[in-house]
């Protein structure tokens, strides 16, 4: 009787899995994006002041865009762990997709960051010394990582959701 | 002679009260409003239910919050300190519309007032003018619009020379701080409501507005503002902002979440089968 229960609950769990699948996805780029965003303003501002509040040479577009980047990033971290919640009462949370958005999302984010906001609008530096392109190698070099492990993630998972059984093996 | 000195003591105490007249017109209103309520929850708790101790509590924070930014030591400084002048602004403009909001005024009075009264207050909450200042769209150009508009012309400057000006431009922080809050969490009926999506697309865009604003008075401070203290008030502006707009978004994440709620039913049904 309880393995029949467990196996209705792991098809029930399943079937609403491959329904909110994007949705695990979409949650996780929303917390991705909103962490990396709290990370550069709590430990880059905050902790280590190597950003700057502002920089002389900001352009106006730069300005623009970091207040809506921060906007929507401070909106993204509170939403997406609602949006969370709500995958779990619906029982369709899945993690190793929601990690697969996690780390797109912070990837993205942080490419973004570091080319755009950093270099072309010239937002502010990583770090005020002499050779910056070491930290600007570095900081993306890891954006791309972080974004190339979330797309075989998904990848992953994707070839996963086909073949069932794998996942209500997991599942649990 | 006696003449004399008798209009030089009428004058310094005429100056004394042209100094604490605006200040105390200005917090008139609110003291107003914290009678008006308290007077209210005593009447209506003979009738209904208890009124919610932690709404008082909300209503009478808030009201406390208003009055000491527009009045005292706080206002006082205000007029020479940039700084002050922001956390004023902050107390007034963001935090004490919070509080009032959650304090749930318009459900008070309906509760309070008689049946035939509050059908009649209902019909001109339905109104097409309440429904234009309750949009988030409005809401967010007069709260954030007016702030452009105080700190990028030289309104800021004429506002410290003029009486007439200071209390408008108070008094219009505190409603537009106010209605926006309101057109963003549903707390007291609203009539006209808003998609979630939609408010919150229009809440981040205000929440930029106002992030790009404080960190361009950074640079650009307002005339006659020490470049130093626009640093401070800017940053004040910038990250106290950021802090009450976690409280709102929260709120408005959490009323979601309770909206989107699963249906009891289905659950149930489940529940039993499994069983």
């Amino acid at each position: 009787m309880s393995n029949t229960n467990k196996s209705l609950e792991n098809n029930s769990n399943i079937s609403n899995r491959s329904v909110y699948s994007s949705r695990n996805i979409w949650t996780g780029i929303l917390f991705g994006l909103g962490l990396v965003g709290f990370i550069d303003e709590v430990v880059f501002h905050q902790l280590l002041h190597w950003h700057h509040f502002y920089d002389k040479s900001t352009t106006d577009i730069g300005l623009v865009s970091d207040g809506l980047f921060h906007a929507f990033s401070w909106f993204a971290t509170i939403a997406s762990s609602f949006l969370l919640a709500d995958l779990h009462r619906k029982q369709a949370y899945w993690f190793k997709r929601w990690l697969a958005g996690v780390f797109l999302g912070g990837g993205a984010f942080q490419l973004y960051d570091g080319t755009i906001q950093h270099k072309l609008m010239e937002l502010h530096q990583i770090r005020y010394v002499d050779n910056v392109y070491v930290y600007d190698l570095i900081w993306n070099f890891l954006a791309i990582v972080m974004i190339i492990i979330g797309a075989t993630l998904i990848i992953r998972t994707r070839s996963r959701q086909q073949h069932g059984k794998t996942v209500a093996h997991e599942s649990q | 002679m006696n003449h004399n000195n008798h209009s030089n003591s009428v004058g310094t105490n005429l100056n004394q009260v042209a100094e604490i007249a605006p200040q105390l017109l200005l917090a008139l209103p609110f003291i107003l409003a914290l009678i008006l309520y308290i007077f209210a929850v005593i009447i209506s708790n003979r009738h209904h239910k208890q009124w919610p101790l932690s709404r008082t509590v909300y209503w009478v924070s808030g009201v406390l919050l208003a009055v000491i930014s527009v009045a005292g030591p706080l206002a006082n400084r205000a007029h020479i300190d940039f700084t002050a002048h922001m956390l004023g602004h902050l107390l007034l403009g963001m935090l004490a519309p919070l509080l009032m909001v959650l304090a749930a005024p318009m459900t008070l009075v309906l509760r309070t007032i008689r049946i035939t009264l509050a059908r009649r207050l209902t019909r001109v909450l339905r109104s097409w003018l309440s429904r234009m200042f309750t949009h988030p769209i409005v809401t967010s150009v007069l709260n954030i619009g007016g702030l452009w508009l105080l700190y990028t012309t030289n309104l800021y400057s004429l506002m410290h020379e003029s009486t007439v000006l200071n209390f408008i431009v108070h008094f219009h922080v505190f409603m537009a701080g106010y209605l926006f809050t309101v057109s963003m969490i549903y707390i007291d009926p609203i009539l006209h409501r808003i998609s979630f999506l939609y408010r919150s697309i229009v809440l981040i865009i205000a929440l930029a507005g106002h992030g790009i604003l404080s960190k361009y008075i950074y640079t650009h401070p307002p005339a006659g503002i020490p470049l130093e203290q626009a640093n401070q008030g800017s940053m004040i502006m910038y990250y106290g902002g950021d802090i009450i707009d976690i409280i709102i978004i929260f709120i408005l994440c959490l009323q979601w979440f309770r909206a989107t709620k699963p249906r009891r039913g289905l659950a149930l049904g489940q529940e039993i089968e499994q069983r």
